[in-house]
């Protein structure tokens, strides 16, 4: 564990959510540590999702606690605030699975909305901003020169005007994250974030979130199905399994985990773990030094585990590339 | 090549055919009852006469007019193109215009009682269009803007008008020095407004979880609550006798009357009943001024912009530490204030309020011109209710027609004929509405217009 507690901006402890008779995440407990990126990985339907809807207020999750400490100091119990002020008073961002912007209104705008709290503070509910005073003509000047430094770092100065529905994929997906920003996080969650890139988006990404973590100094947690991402830039990874954790480390402790390695693929004899490990090493070269030496002899059919009573599933993104 | 074209046209002719026969029969099927049989009164009861030779002729017009639709149209334009609604050019045209409309029919909007050939009854047309222009662009905040579909907001124009004729006939001249009394317009006014906007966050409250058709049903349904109750609270609103004898305004103390301190005497001119209808005519048009202007700041507010926000994806909203909850709030209060006010001078200008006048009607006419004009566009609204409003007045004055169609003729009957028929062509043609473009609230190089197929609707 990279992050002990004392450093630790969030800690989750016992978090259990049911959704009537189903167990979607049970007794999870993980630390992210301040200015660490934590990756939380696992196959389609392992929970993460819920986990991050947990985390931000989307879901009151049935037992468990979220404590989350400020750089300042403060802490909050995630578990039982609105979500709305976990994004204000918290300082916890996320970005949508299925990309969410505000396709109507232009990319800067988007950036501009993202800054509603200070803005609103600034035109003092409204009435000072209806009568122009000068607070609030200074507060909107900062919020401009806010979304124009988002804009440079995610290369979109040129569309800043044109509306966020009609940018590329790649584009919305760094335009989301961007706007995440503008509310000034601590701790950035990202659901998927490299979904549907090309290798040189996620190349792009990547550096844009070792960016955001050395220069804002805040803690990013993501989930994320592509190994490149994960392996690459991640200090911790935290794995999930049917709303358990299963493992948690480094990347490098992870990748050779048996239990990680079954839970993605179904494996049962451990003579085929290698092979994995190789899987995984081929998605990140520069990690491959470390990885097992490569299997012999060519894949065989994989064999289910019917012994462990969990059905096979595809694995997703999670061993491609 | 040439043979194969004409048997592609004859092969063509004969689906033609085909197709017009059966829309024929179509109409055959459909006069039939309605035109074929006829009761009329006759000694001892009625009986049915029996128009067949009409019914013949009038699917022969369905006939012959879906041939010439053939032949002469439907030919030449690319049927699939129509079907798709793409915006026409002379929309696209138009649009650069647009402020350029705006200012002209300002200055029209200004200039208009000093036309000579403005009566009485164009003054009275212009107020009424005036008071739904400012309905509009009230209702234009909360369905146009922030997205909540509200099918309800005449209650707050009944509010507003209730809360006036309450005040200035029951409650200011027991509350207030006589010397105010001719002020008593100018003090109602903006409690009135307050007075719906509280109710607008009143019917916010319960609303708040709602979207889409449960948030358009419970709306309408408090629309209803309050004509009811002003119905039957007869100690209080006076029931369906409705309050009489609310006092008009008065030109900042100076009031309306042949007296010697009337308005007439003070500015030494002869007293005619019209000054009052022209200053009724720029009371509303300075009230309708005031929303326009406060909505087109609030929207480059942080309020105006998170109310667009909420429109285009309430999760993001929230994501993003944005209240939602006052944030539909504002936008319910606000909307209802505007309504409140236009209802206040709904009545001081009739002198007379009863429920009749705040029935679901009035809030779907409304409605109806938010979304023909293009939910969220400040002039597509004014464009709307000229059209909806005037063009309605329009059809009782179309006398010539008489020469046309014979005497029977009378134009006001099928004035909801024509209604539905222009609906439905806008519909078609601009399903969006009139004005479907939305300006950006901020720039950084040039401001562009969003295409409209990119804004959201509003789920709620």
């Amino acid at each position: 564990m990279t992050a002990s507690t004392d450093t630790a901006m969030l800690t989750v402890e016992r978090l259990t959510m049911r959704f009537g008779g189903l167990l979607a995440v049970n007794d999870l407990s993980f630390t992210v540590g301040r200015t660490d990126i934590t990756a939380l990985i696992g196959p389609n339907g392992a929970g993460k999702t819920t986990v991050f809807n947990c985390l931000t207020g989307f879901y009151k999750p049935t037992e468990g606690r979220i404590t989350l400490r400020r750089a300042n100091g403060e802490t909050f119990l995630l578990e039982r605030m609105d979500d709305f002020r976990i994004a204000r008073h918290a300082r916890v961002a996320r970005t949508f699975q299925n990309i969410r912007l505000f396709s109507g209104m232009t990319v800067l705008e988007n950036l501009v909305v993202a800054q509603h709290n200070v803005l609103m503070h600034a035109s003092r509910l409204t009435v000072g901003g209806l009568f122009g005073f000068a607070g609030y003509r200074k507060a909107e000047r900062e919020a401009m020169d806010k979304s124009r430094y988002w804009l440079e770092k995610i290369r979109l100065t040129d569309r800043a005007d044109d509306p966020a529905g009609d940018l590329p994929y790649g584009a919305q997906r760094r335009l989301e994250i961007a706007r995440a920003m503008c509310i000034g996080p601590e701790l950035l969650c990202l659901d998927e974030p490299a979904a549907g890139l090309n290798p040189r988006e996620t190349e792009d990404l990547n550096n844009l979130l070792l960016f955001i973590r050395r220069e804002h100094d805040i803690g990013v947690l993501l989930i994320e199905h592509d190994m490149a991402v994960v392996m690459e830039i991640s200090d911790h990874v935290v794995v999930l399994d049917y709303g358990e954790k299963i493992s948690d480390g480094s990347a490098a402790q992870v990748r050779a985990d048996p239990t990680v390695i079954r839970a993605y693929l179904g494996v049962e004899e451990d003579e085929e773990a290698p092979e994995v490990a190789a899987l995984v090493s081929e998605a990140v070269p520069g990690a491959a030094a470390k990885a097992k030496p490569a299997r012999s002899k060519p894949a065989k059919p994989r064999k289910t585990a019917t012994k462990s009573n969990k059905p096979a599933r595809e694995t997703g993104q999670g061993g491609r590339k | 090549m040439a043979a194969t074209a004409a048997a592609h046209a004859g092969k063509d002719m004969g689906a033609i055919l085909k197709d017009c026969a059966l829309a024929g029969l179509l109409g055959l099927a459909i006069f039939a009852p309605i035109i074929g049989l006829k009761t009329a009164s006759a000694p001892g009861g009625l009986i049915l006469e029996q128009r067949w030779g009409t019914v013949f002729i009038a699917a022969g017009i369905v006939f012959a007019g879906r041939l010439a639709l053939h032949l002469l149209f439907w030919s030449r334009v690319d049927r699939a193109k129509v079907k798709a609604g793409a915006p026409s050019r002379l929309a696209a045209k138009l649009e650069p215009l647009i402020p350029f409309i705006g200012v002209t029919m300002l200055l029209a909007a200004v200039i208009l009682p000093w036309l000579p050939s403005t009566d009485r009854y164009i003054l009275d047309l212009g107020i009424l269009v005036l008071t739904y222009v400012m309905l509009g662009w009230g209702l234009n905040i909360v369905v146009g803007l922030a997205g909540l579909l509200d099918l309800g907001y005449v209650a707050f124009y009944a509010v507003g008008a209730y809360s006036y004729a309450l005040l200035s006939t029951r409650y200011f001249p027991m509350w207030m020095p006589e010397f105010l009394m001719p002020w008593a317009f100018w003090i109602c006014l903006p409690v009135a407004g307050l007075l719906a906007a509280c109710w607008g966050v009143v019917l916010g409250f319960p609303v708040l979880r709602l979207r889409g058709d449960y948030l358009a049903i419970v709306t309408l349904a408090f629309g209803e609550i309050i004509r009811v109750i002003l119905q039957n609270w007869y100690t209080f609103t006076g029931g369906p006798n409705g309050i009489s004898g609310i006092p008009r305004p008065s030109f900042f103390g100076i009031e309306f009357t042949r007296e010697e301190n009337g308005f007439a005497s003070v500015f030494g001119l002869d007293y005619t009943s019209m000054h009052r209808i022209i200053f009724l005519y720029y009371v509303i048009l300075l009230l309708a001024l005031i929303t326009n202007f406060v909505t087109m700041r609030l929207r480059r507010l942080p309020i105006g912009r998170a109310w667009e926000a909420l429109r285009e994806d309430e999760i993001a909203c929230r994501s993003l530490g944005i209240n939602t909850v006052s944030t539909k709030l504002t936008a319910f209060a606000i909307g209802a204030m505007f309504a409140g006010f236009a209802g206040s001078f709904f009545a001081t200008r009739q002198g007379f309020v009863s429920p009749e006048s705040f029935v679901f009607m009035e809030s779907a006419l409304v409605l109806a011109i938010v979304v023909l004009g293009g939910l969220g566009s400040q002039i597509g609204v004014v464009i709307a209710a000229v059209v909806m409003i005037g063009g309605f007045e329009m059809f009782r004055n179309l006398d010539f027609l008489k020469n046309i169609f014979g005497n029977d003729f009378d134009p006001g009957q099928i004035r909801m004929l024509i209604f539905g028929l222009a609906m439905v062509l806008i519909m078609i043609w601009r399903p969006r509405g009139l004005m479907t473009r939305r300006d950006p609230t901020i720039f950084l190089k040039e401001k562009k217009a969003v295409s409209g197929d990119l804004v959201a609707e509003g789920q709620g």
